[in-house]
This record gives C-alpha cells, sequence and structure tokens, in this order.
C-alpha cells in the first residue's frame, strides 16, 4: 500500500497541458505521411480495419498506418499479448487506432486494455455522442461528449477481505512486511476508492481544454460529493479549480442520480460532462445508448505527451467475424476523433459527413442499423460519398 | 457506502464499498421472495464483478445461492454500464433488478427517469421491523421552494407510495382502489402537473384521484 501510494505520487513525470497540442503535429503537409499505429484487433477487427483503411486512402488522408497484431504468447516484457514492440510504436507515432480486443482468458498476464492504460498512461476516456440522423432512437437530439477519468477512482483495484484486529490499511502493511497473525473475518470484503489532486487535476484541465478548443459551451462535473465528501469533494475542488481559469465555459456540478435522471429525460441539458471513473465508465455508457448503442459510438484516449488512441468500444462479435457483416461506422468515427486530434480537420469533416450522409440516406446499412449491406457495400457508399 | 475515509498528503481514500455475505444474502432473498409474491418472472443482478471481483464476486454468490431455491423464476447478471445502456435502449427487458447500493441509486434513478420522473415514480424502504415509503428516486425534486409555492408539486409519486404501504400493511383492496384511480387520472390527460406536461395544480391532481376513487 505505501508503495502504490508512493508510486502514485512521484508517479511519472507530467508534461504541461501545452503538449495535449502536440506541436510536432503542426506542420504535416500532404507529402509526408504522417506514421500511425493500428491495431486492428480479433474477431471483426481486421475487417473493419480494412474499411478504415480503405475510406482514409479515398479521402486522401496521408496516413502511414503501422500495424500490430496481438501476439498469441506473453511477452514476459509487458507481462502481456501486447508486444514491447506495440507499445513503443504508440509511445513513438504518438497516435493509434485500436479495433475490438478480446482478453483471452486465463491468469499470468495483464488484460489487454490494462496494458494499453497503463503503459500508454492512457488518463482521459473521451466519447462524443451524437444523435445520428436517419438512424432513429428514442431520444433525438443528443450531442454531449463524456470525459472519463481512466486512471483510479473506483478502479484501483485495491480489494481484500477485512482483516478483525487491524483496520484494512494496517493489514497491507502487515502483508507488505510478510506478517501472518493477521486474522481475517470470512465474508466481508472492502474496495478502496482513491482519488489524487493529481490524476483530478490532469483529467479537469483535459475537459476545459477539449471544450474550448471544440467550442462547447459548458462542463458539468459529476459526482456524489454529498456522500463521498472527501475523494469525490477533492474530485470537485480540482474542476472548481480549473473552471476558474476558463470564465467563458459555463460550468456546473450535478450529483450522479440527478444526472442519470436529466439524461434519460431530456439529453440535451448537457454539453461535456467530465467524471471520475466509475461514473464515467457507467454514464458513457447509458449515452451510448441514448443515440444508437456501442456499435456507433466512437471514442478515443488521451495520454501524457500528448498520445492519443482512438479505438472502437464494441465487443469482436466472434459470431459474425469474416462474414463481411460487420458495422465499421465506430471504429470510422473513432478515426475521424484521430484525425481531429491531429488537426487534420479537413479530411476529418469531409469523413464524418460522408459517414452520416450515408447512413442518413438509408439505402446502404449494414444488418445492426436494420439494413441488408454487406461491410463492403457499406465502405463503398461511404467513400462514394466524399 | 460505509463512510471510513481519510486524507493522506494529497491523495484522499475512502473506504467506499463494504459488502458482506450477511448483507447480500438479505437483499437477494428479499427480491426473490418479491418476485415470487408479485409473480414476476425474472430477476436482474446488476453488478461489476468484472473489476470489482471480491466485492460484486461476493454478492453475485449469494444472488446465485438464492436464486437456486426459486427455479420458477429466471434468473441472470448484467454488468452495471452495459445495464444502464440496455435501460435507455430497450427497458421493456427488465423485470425485477437487485443491486448493490451505488450501482443502486444510479439504476433506480436511470429507470424512474424513464418511466416517468421522479414525480411518478413510488418506493419504499424495507427493514426488518419497519417500513417507509417514499418517492422512489429523489433526483431533483428536493429543496424545490418554487415549485411548492407556485403549487406545481407532482403528488402521484407520494400516492402510489402510500399504495404500497397499504400493500405492506396487507390491505390490497385499498390499495388496488388507490392505485387505480390515480392511474387512471394520469391515463385521461386532463389532470397533470407541470413535470408531465400540463398545467394542473397538486390540489387538482388530488381532487381528481378523490373523485376517481370507486
Amino acid at each position: 500500500m505505501a508503495a502504490f501510494l508512493a508510486r502514485r505520487l512521484l508517479g511519472t513525470p507530467t508534461s504541461s497541458s501545452s503538449a495535449l497540442i502536440s506541436a510536432s503535429r503542426a506542420f504535416s503537409s500532404s507529402t509526408t505521411p504522417i506514421k500511425a499505429t493500428l491495431f486492428p484487433g480479433d474477431g471483426i477487427g481486421p475487417e473493419i480495419a480494412e474499411s478504415v483503411k480503405q475510406v482514409f486512402t479515398a479521402a486522401d488522408v496521408a496516413i502511414d498506418w503501422d500495424e500490430h497484431y496481438v501476439s498469441t504468447e506473453v511477452d514476459p516484457r509487458t507481462n502481456s499479448f501486447l508486444t514491447r514492440e506495440s507499445l513503443q510504436s504508440v509511445l513513438d507515432n504518438k497516435v493509434g487506432l485500436k479495433g475490438p480486443m478480446a482478453t483471452p482468458i486465463g491468469k499470468g498476464h495483464r488484460s489487454l486494455n490494462l496494458t494499453l492504460r497503463k503503459e500508454l498512461n492512457l488518463y482521459a476516456n473521451v466519447r462524443p455522442c451524437y444523435s445520428l440522423p436517419g438512424y432513429k432512437t428514442r431520444y433525438d437530439d443528443v450531442d454531449l461528449i463524456t470525459i472519463r477519468e481512466n486512471t483510479e477512482g473506483e478502479y484501483s483495484g485495491l480489494e481484500h477481505q477485512v482483516s478483525l484486529f487491524f483496520s484494512s490499511l494496517v493489514k497491507n502493511l502487515a502483508d507488505y512486511l510478510s506478517f501472518d497473525f493477521v486474522k481475517v473475518v470470512k465474508g466481508v470484503v472492502e474496495s478502496i476508492k482513491i482519488i489524487t489532486r493529481k490524476a483530478s487535476m490532469r483529467v479537469a484541465e483535459y475537459a476545459f481544454l477539449y471544450a474550448k478548443t471544440h467550442g462547447r459551451k459548458k462542463v458539468s462535473a459529476i459526482h456524489k460529493a454529498n456522500i463521498m465528501r472527501k475523494t469525490d469533494g477533492l474530485f470537485l475542488q480540482c474542476c472548481d479549480e480549473v473552471a476558474e481559469k476558463y470564465p467563458e465555459i459555463e460550468y456546473e456540478k450535478v450529483v450522479i442520480d440527478n444526472c442519470c435522471m436529466m439524461l434519460v429525460k431530456n439529453p440535451t441539458l448537457f454539453d461535456v460532462l467530465v467524471m471520475p471513473n466509475l461514473y464515467g465508465d457507467i454514464i458513457s455508457d447509458l449515452c451510448a445508448g441514448l443515440v444508437g448503442g456501442l456499435g456507433l459510438t466512437p471514442s478515443c484516449n488521451i495520454g501524457e505527451d500528448g498520445i492519443a488512441l482512438a479505438e472502437a468500444v464494441h465487443g469482436s462479435a466472434p459470431d459474425i467475424a469474416g462474414k463481411n457483416l460487420a458495422n465499421p461506422t465506430a471504429l470510422l468515427l473513432s478515426g475521424v476523433m484521430m484525425l481531429r486530434h491531429l488537426k487534420l480537420n479537413k479530411q476529418a469533416e469531409q469523413i464524418h459527413s460522408a459517414i452520416i450522409n450515408t447512413i442518413a440516406e438509408g439505402k446502404y446499412r449494414t444488418a445492426d442499423l436494420g439494413g441488408t449491406s454487406t461491410t463492403t457495400e457499406f465502405t463503398k457508399a461511404i467513400c462514394d460519398h466524399l | 457506502m460505509r463512510g471510513l475515509s481519510m486524507r493522506l498528503f494529497l491523495v484522499s481514500l475512502r473506504v467506499f464499498m463494504v459488502i458482506t455475505k450477511f448483507c447480500s444474502e438479505r437483499i437477494a432473498k428479499y427480491a426473490f421472495e418479491y418476485a415470487y409474491l408479485n409473480n414476476r418472472k425474472k430477476v436482474t443482478a446488476v453488478h461489476k464483478a468484472n473489476i470489482m471481483k471480491l466485492a460484486d464476486g461476493l454478492f453475485l454468490e449469494s444472488c446465485r445461492e438464492v436464486a437456486k431455491k426459486y427455479p420458477g423464476i429466471t434468473y441472470n447478471e448484467i454488468i452495471v454500464d452495459n445495464c444502464c445502456m440496455q435501460l435507455v435502449a430497450k427497458p421493456e427487458q427488465f423485470d425485477v433488478m437487485v443491486t448493490p447500493n451505488l450501482y443502486g441509486n444510479l439504476v433506480a434513478n436511470t429507470a424512474a427517469g424513464i418511466a416517468g420522473g421522479t414525480g411518478v415514480m413510488p418506493g419504499g424502504n424495507v427493514g426488518a421491523d419497519h417500513a417507509v415509503f417514499e418517492q422512489g428516486a429523489s433526483a431533483g425534486n428536493v429543496g424545490k421552494d418554487k415549485i411548492v409555492r407556485e403549487n406545481k408539486a407532482n403528488p402521484v409519486a407520494l400516492l402510489l407510495s402510500s399504495a404500497m404501504m397499504l400493500r405492506h400493511l396487507q390491505f390490497p383492496s385499498f390499495a388496488d382502489r388507490l392505485e387505480t384511480a390515480v392511474k387512471r387520472v394520469i391515463s385521461e390527460g386532463n389532470c397533470r402537473t407541470k413535470d408531465l406536461g400540463g398545467q394542473s395544480t397538486t390540489q387538482q391532481v388530488v381532487d381528481a384521484v378523490i373523485a376517481n376513487l370507486e
């Protein structure tokens, strides 16, 4: 426990938030292609990755894809099925796109998502959720972005059985020192939530910067500080501080239960939402549900030093893999997020419009959207719309 | 959610979840018994055991054990983020949902919002010796002086909660009469408070309910 805390407080060196607008990307001409890592992933991953490559080529996007696959053996250097080379590739290229990855069952290795998050220090998960014209859900005018703190909070992984004579903190110390005399109470487990100023400030800074650079009007901090006074209180304090630096952006604090209620009754009440880990997890999926589900939701993970890893958050759908039935929309929209991060706004807008128009038109839709087109037909329709 | 909390340098720690076998079993038993007595077909346990392996793992274990004693009731499990997504897209797939404390708060408010909001959802808090009935969801409806001054508060939630109380006290026919009257007033549509899109005052809705009592 003490070691864990020490690591958190001293941690990896933080670069200033100006690195978010990575200077190295400011001058990309169409003659020098940008290198980006691509993880096609498993199941339908390779097919939808192929769609992305086709659409990007058709839109003249100068990206050089550096493809990496999940290996079949655990790499001892990373303790995961992702090799050191794959991870280094993202660290070098600073930008990447990831398809769905199925974590192999079994022990003795870290989950793939956890590996990526820890190694690349991905601290914020950003998901824009907007209603797609032409694809009807119960909600028509959703236009919001969820920004979730992705490194700590309720998912810090500190769970244990409660001990009888000592508080759990002392028990962890006793474990660390290999003292064996502590008795454990059966049938009682405890979970610890950690909130640090560093992580909270980092995600709050990103949320307001995002709002400013994308022309958004309001940031809402979601919390349960009326109950979790110290932890969510600290998170709110950090959001308050950052809000003061952006007087032109409206700022509000909403309790998580109100937030859920407001979202399902009137999602237009929200613009940008910033949240700690657990609420972010639940709310970002809830918002995906409002607009049509994970198959249509783009997502981008932001890391230190301006790293951005866009990903499709749906599963690998092994039952339709290889059958040319998969919907590449989520991965394509995530690719668009990646382009915006690289400041290739013109092409991002082109591709985005093409996707929206194709779905709105309704002639070419994959099975999950209620249509009969194959992946290749859908992709071709998008290329034609460019 | 328990209250042990401390500050250590710039870090805030909190023991935010204590799950015990005793409490998990207790709530699971209540959920299944409620489903059985109210002729509900399915109980869904909402959890995040893929991440909170020990805590929610213990909760799920308790639910599974109780489920075995009710073979006539379908039992399934769903992760809380997927649950919220399914609720907003296809709420009709759910019947009875049993959850630990934190997720229950979120899920209850989400479900209440989908069904009409804080103004219409009833609720009850049940203990071994006592029971207290109140609105099912509290979001946005607490401390709103303006609503009170303008007589726009929706009495439906509390009326339906009192019907639940009557049922608990084993006065089923009174409970039925009250519920039927309230539901008729809402479905008729010409007497609704602001939150349901109408312009009636609280008193007008109450009068309408009384008029509809058989």
